[in-house]
């Protein structure tokens, strides 16, 4: 992924504030669409970086969220001290929520940020230590661009 | 049809941005669950929800949508407004509930 | 209309309730939050609803909803049609979004359930 990279940045996130939250996706959105990323590629990552950060704002002291853009994929890696996950299978879950009462009234906390995370993304590796925090990296591939004769073959990590 | 004729047919107070109605409704989509929006809403869709928290506008930034309707007579909250004027994103009021004021849009968007 | 009626206007599945599709209908309610259910909800109406716990169920008996319309393709738990079943609220499940759900049922003459809120119960 090294040699074709187009760009990478990474986002600060604060936790617990809802008043910022979807400014890193809107701003992550603006940057793909700059670099002439395919349209439905733009709409899952934009998915896939707001339910990360609203599950950062909702339950971390605060996170990141890392982009990087090559011709073959765009990752998305969020990393956030907070409590962490015990049952990663369990959160995973469509309708399985932790959110408080008043989350819930906002609309969030229906139980499908994970799951939205993990169907709009190709690849997903979760990883959770408990009262340490959360790691979950997502690509989403630009099939288009694989499917094409004249590519080298991809290299994936 | 053109977001400033819906307006106009259905007799919506403008909220919000009103410089930013000549935007065309491709379709529509109710829903108050905002990964449901995230996951399921259309560029172009008139969004309609009774959530009125300024997080409502950066989903429909992030969608793209044409514009949001908040029902039953429902307010923006005060951040609510100042960003969606900011950023362009129109917020239109009904004193109906969702499913009259779906059921007049879908009349005129899909006859 | 009934609710068979209904049914085929949505291309809807029926869960529970196979033997209810008489059940004559004229309004309607969406509502995708549990609050709004409980709140704005009228007897004899149908309830058009992304919700699938068995809460929403428990409402309908309490508040003497006719069926309950699950859109968006939702399938509800196996303790929800197990209480539909018990307390005899039909459940349909139909794909179409919210939005084409209560379009389609608004053009075929069913109404609003309520006027606006502050109208009359």
């Amino acid at each position: 992924m090294q040699e074709s990279l187009k760009f990478e940045k990474s986002f600060a996130v604060e936790g617990g504030s809802f008043q910022n939250a979807g400014n890193v996706s809107g701003q992550i959105k603006s940057v793909l669409k700059d670099l002439g990323v395919p349209k439905d590629i733009v709409r899952r990552v934009a998915i896939i970086c707001y339910e990360s950060e609203i599950n950062i704002v909702s339950y971390a002291k605060k996170g990141t969220i890392t982009l990087a853009v090559t011709d073959d994929a765009v990752k998305i890696e969020t990393k956030d001290e907070g409590p962490g996950i015990p049952d990663i299978d369990l959160a995973m879950k469509e309708g399985y929520s932790t959110a408080t009462a008043a989350v819930r009234e906002m609309g969030f906390g229906a139980g499908m940020g994970l799951a939205n995370m993990k169907k709009y993304s190709d690849h997903l590796i979760i990883t959770s230590e408990v009262g340490v925090g959360t790691c979950v990296t997502m690509m989403v591939m630009n099939v288009q661009k694989l499917l094409h004769p004249d590519l080298p073959p991809v290299n994936l990590r | 049809m053109e977001l400033e004729t819906l307006v106009r047919e259905l007799n919506l107070k403008v909220s919000c941005a009103a410089g930013s109605l000549k935007r065309e409704v491709k379709g529509g989509y109710v829903g108050d669950l905002l990964s449901d929006v995230m996951a399921n809403s259309k560029e172009g869709d008139i969004w309609i929800t009774r959530q009125v928290h300024q997080n409502i506008v950066a989903v429909a930034s992030l969608k793209d949508v044409a514009g949001i309707i908040l029902i039953q007579g429902s307010e923006p909250a005060h951040d609510t407004a100042a960003k969606a004027n900011a950023e362009g994103i129109p917020i239109l009021v009904t004193d109906l509930p969702a499913f009259e004021i779906v059921g007049k849009i879908y009349q005129l968007i899909k006859p | 209309m009934t609710l068979k009626e209904v049914q085929d206007i949505l291309e809807a599945e029926v869960l529970v309730g196979r033997d209810q599709l008489q059940k004559p209908v004229r309004t309607a309610f969406a509502a995708d939050l549990m609050s709004d259910v409980l709140a704005f909800a009228k007897p004899d109406s149908l309830l058009l609803t992304g919700l699938t716990n068995p809460q929403v169920v428990r409402t309908a008996d309490i508040l003497d909803i006719t069926a309950i319309i699950l859109v968006r393709g939702k399938k509800p738990s196996e303790e929800t049609v197990k209480l539909a079943e018990e307390l005899k609220i039909p459940i349909l499940s139909t794909r179409y979004i919210l939005f084409e759900t209560s379009g389609r049922l608004h053009a075929k003459g069913i109404k609003g359930c309520i006027e606006k809120v502050g109208g009359e119960i």
